[in-house]
């Protein structure tokens, strides 16, 4: 068994698996049964002032379905917590003093005053919490209020309000971005301007799920009219590991700790996002789809994969970071050619019509007058479109050149050239960059 | 070889309940979600090898995709403007050996796609609406006569009305559908759907229905050819092969065809004498059919007993198999040597083991005994050629039946034929609508005076 003891920030908990702050953070009964799950800690629900915010009583998510319904996106117009904000600290108290090898963060939310913040901070540390996240990510809503995502898209705001979050707090301090944003290292370097500890993210994105297509009301619907809501989901995913990749990256973010968030649904996934420079993860829509139960599956998987690979949690994190580059120095001479099993093809033409008609007329349907798929080198790219579309896995495999020229391009299939010094590029300089 | 047994033949078997659970839908209609589960297993090929597999090459992927995205009646567009009795062919078609042998799924996973049950999805969908979504186009003032009332029939009516041509449909039973009306398995189209397939057809306009007029009998050919300006022949095989032995004749011995007719047209099951032990001989899907209905009637013992292996079965390896799960005996290598009768009725039917020498079967020498109330011939049904009426020396054919080009013209002018009575018919409803639409659009270029 591997050792999957976690440490963020100065906190401890049995694993790197959190729930993000969202409904199944929202108070003691669930958050209680997450612990008995295995959960290794929790952002409780964003506490806010009293009196406490009111939520629709109609529809707060929206979904978006991949085959048989497997939800893959969720969009939600629910607010922070809807209960006094007496009965949440209670709670948290309660729960801190009965699960104390778990973590338990809390995430706030006030206005841009700064007695406002020094006022919830301490009522929060008497609890015992082991630290806060701000939430200047959610879109919805309290955005309109000038919180959440109104703070996390102006940088100014977050390095104001966290330089007195830290100045108003011994409790190490967690910013939670909102991607609703340009460029997420600016939030970042912000953050870690006024001094935060860690940045969270992503928070969700501005969506509109769908539209009734009788009544012509966005969904979630509430009485024939829709907001937009936060997006979530296994959808979001990539947009999520690109960002967390973004600033694992950035030197003017200068190292500053990531708590990944966005999609996570597997081990897999969970893994991912260490490796890409996050120390631990958060977790919402899988709970919300499956239950807690499912991080038996996440401390399993992560479980063996590192025990198959002799590795610590630790060596998972940040590993996949050099690897993250820019396009630029991307190796041109790497040459792939696309390669079909026929033992496992099943001829549905899949891989054919998509390059025929929106790639580049690489893969061949017929044979000797019968059906038959098969690349043709000295067309295909090496794009990967046809692995992407294929429905049986690793049928269609890319394998690399690794001598002579690419049949496609006549240009070498060995060594390394980048576009820093490709001969196309007027700006190229005669030996690689990076 | 004597057997001393008296024949029991009788109606009434069962109680009501267990005709209505016997005789209800084979396959019952997927529902919303079932269709939609099923219908996102398709991968939506390119080039898709169900198409290919399906004789009236309906564009099964898009049809799917449009069950899909929760457009049923698109679908049973797509559906039927390839096939306008994919309603029935849904509930009929061996698609085991025809599109889901095909689907990629079957290769992938062994569990093909169920085409059949989306594609009733789907036409059963828009025929509940009762609307005909196909219009017909300007009249023509030509005129077609269609001989046969059948799947081919119809479908090459229903493509010549939709061109714009005027139809008369004559059919010698007193009900148009053909085998759909008369010969298919009653669980397999359940509530009276021939008939109801029969009306949305006529709804596109311009037909004509003669019913109870027998060519040879109320008309002429040549009659045919003077009135009309083409003439589409798709009266199908109402010859039934005897079995050649001595004795054919007394009692219980019957043609599992006109028995299958009798029963369709039953009001009321429990009024069906059926053996309480049947012997049925062949190997197709008439005898499968007889088979299971006796069984399915109350009959004790049902066995079918066919000259070859079971791979040369005319029925497909599912069809037996259904058969079997109803109760009903497979014997396979038997040829029916003796009809063993008592008092001018059948009892016993005696069989010869066959051996396949070079290709051609043989007795063995060795028999076997069967006990039999009902013997049930399925051997196979013949062209007529008197149906021809006098034509049949003008029109040439081959291997007894009908001999047709690739667009379904006879060797008569302006005479043209599909389904089961032509050469080289799969004895397949599928097939017949696809040549009755061959035909319809060979008839339509020829008087289009395009051809």
């Amino acid at each position: 068994m591997a050792d999957l003891r976690s440490e963020f920030v100065g906190i401890k908990s049995p694993n790197p698996f959190w729930l993000a702050s969202a409904p199944p953070t929202d108070k003691e009964y669930n958050v209680v049964r997450a612990f008995k799950a295995g959960w290794g800690g929790v952002v409780w629900k964003t506490l806010g002032e009293d009196p406490p915010i009111v939520n629709v009583a109609g529809p707060r998510y929206g979904a978006i379905h991949a085959g048989d319904r497997r939800l893959i996106g969720l969009n939600n117009i629910e607010l922070i917590t809807d209960r006094p904000l007496e009965v949440n600290l209670n709670e948290i108290k309660q729960v801190k003093r009965d699960w104390p090898d778990r973590a338990l963060v809390v995430s706030l939310m006030v206005p841009c005053e700064e007695p406002n913040w020094k006022a919830i901070l301490k009522a929060v540390e008497d609890t015992g919490a082991d630290g806060v996240e701000l939430n200047f990510g959610c879109p919805h809503g309290m955005s309109e209020r000038g919180m959440g995502s109104a703070v996390g898209q102006v940088p100014e705001y977050i390095e104001m309000v966290t330089r007195w979050c830290k100045a108003g707090t011994r409790m190490p301090v967690i910013v939670k971005l909102t991607p609703n944003i340009t460029d997420i290292r600016y939030p970042a370097r912000a953050a870690k301007q006024g001094g935060a500890d860690a940045v969270s993210l992503i928070n969700t994105l501005n969506s509109i799920t769908n539209v009734d297509l009788d009544t012509f009301s966005p969904e979630p619907s509430i009485d024939g009219k829709g907001s937009h809501g936060g997006y979530c989901g296994p959808a979001v995913k990539p947009i999520a590991l690109s960002m967390v990749s973004e600033i694992a990256r950035d030197k003017e973010a200068g190292g500053i700790s990531i708590s990944g968030i966005g999609g996570i649904t597997t081990w897999r996934d969970a893994a991912e996002f260490l490796a890409l420079g996050a120390v631990n993860v958060q977790v919402c829509t899988a709970v919300m789809t499956y239950g807690f139960k499912i991080v038996g599956e996440l401390i399993s998987g992560l479980d063996h994969y590192l025990d198959e690979r002799q590795m610590k949690l630790n060596d998972l994190v940040g590993r996949a970071v050099p690897n993250v580059t820019d396009w630029q120095y991307l190796n041109l001479n790497y040459v792939t050619k696309a390669r079909i099993n026929q033992d496992l093809c099943i001829e549905c033409g899949r891989c054919h019509i998509v390059c025929e008609d929106a790639s580049h007329q690489a893969i061949t349907a017929t044979k000797n007058g019968r059906r038959h798929f098969e690349v043709v080198d000295a067309e295909c790219v090496g794009c990967n479109l046809c692995v992407n579309v294929c429905p049986v896995e690793n049928c269609i495999t890319m394998e690399r050149l690794t001598a002579g020229v690419d049949p496609h391009t006549g240009a070498p299939a060995t060594g390394h050239l980048n576009w820093t010094q490709h001969p196309n590029n007027p700006m190229r300089v005669s030996e690689p960059a990076e | 070889m004597a057997v001393d047994r008296v024949p029991d033949i009788a109606a009434g078997r069962l109680n009501q309940e267990d005709y209505v659970a016997n005789f209800s839908d084979l396959h019952p209609p997927l529902d919303r979600h079932q269709a939609t589960v099923e219908a996102d297993r398709c991968y939506f090929c390119f080039d898709a090898p169900c198409v290919a597999a399906c004789p009236t090459g309906i564009d099964i992927p898009m049809f799917i995709r449009e069950i899909l995205t929760d457009n049923p009646k698109g679908a049973a567009e797509t559906i039927l403007s390839a096939n306008i009795l994919g309603g029935m062919c849904a509930r009929v078609c061996p698609t085991e050996t025809l599109c889901e042998e095909a689907c990629v799924r079957q290769a992938a996973e062994g569990k093909p796609v169920r085409i059949g049950g989306l594609q009733r999805y789907a036409t059963d969908a828009l025929m509940a609406e009762g609307k005909q979504p196909f219009v017909r186009a300007a009249r023509t003032g030509r005129r077609v006569a269609v001989v046969g009332g059948g799947p081919a029939g119809l479908s090459c009516a229903h493509r010549l009305a939709t061109h714009g041509h005027d139809v008369v449909i004559y059919d010698a039973r007193p009900k148009i559908g053909g085998l759909n009306e008369y010969g298919i398995a009653a669980y397999k189209t359940v509530d009276d759907f021939a008939q109801a397939e029969v009306d949305f057809i006529l709804s596109i306009g311009g037909i004509t229905v003669e019913a109870g007029k027998q060519l040879g009998r109320d008309f002429t050919l040549a009659e045919l050819r003077e009135d009309f300006d083409a003439v589409f022949l798709g009266m199908g095989l109402t010859g039934v092969n005897a079995l050649g032995l001595v004795g054919e004749q007394v009692a219980g011995v019957f043609d599992a065809v006109a028995y299958i007719a009798e029963l369709r047209q039953a009001e009321d099951l429990a009024t069906l004498p059926v053996g309480r032990k049947v012997v049925v001989v062949g190997g197709g899907m008439t005898a499968i059919d007889i088979a299971s209905q006796s069984k399915r009637l109350g009959a004790e013992d049902v066995t079918i007993v066919y000259r070859r292996d079971a791979a040369r079965m005319g029925a497909s390896e599912y069809e037996q198999e259904l058969a079997q799960t109803s109760g009903v005996k497979i014997k396979h290598g038997a040829m029916p040597r003796r009809l063993v009768s008592s008092g001018g009725a059948v009892v016993a039917v005696e069989f010869e083991y066959t051996a396949a020498v070079d290709g051609s079967l043989s007795g063995t020498g060795e028999t076997f005994v069967v006990e039999a109330d009902a013997v049930f011939k399925a051997i196979g049904q013949t062209f007529v050629t008197a149906a021809l009426d006098g034509a049949d020396g003008m029109i040439e054919l081959d291997s007894g039946r009908i001999k047709v080009d690739e667009e379904r013209r006879t060797t008569l002018a302006g005479v043209w034929a599909g389904g089961d009575c032509i050469a080289g018919g799969k004895d397949l409803t599928v097939v017949a609508v696809e040549d009755g639409k061959i035909a319809a659009e060979s008839i339509h270029r020829a008087l289009s005076g395009s051809s």
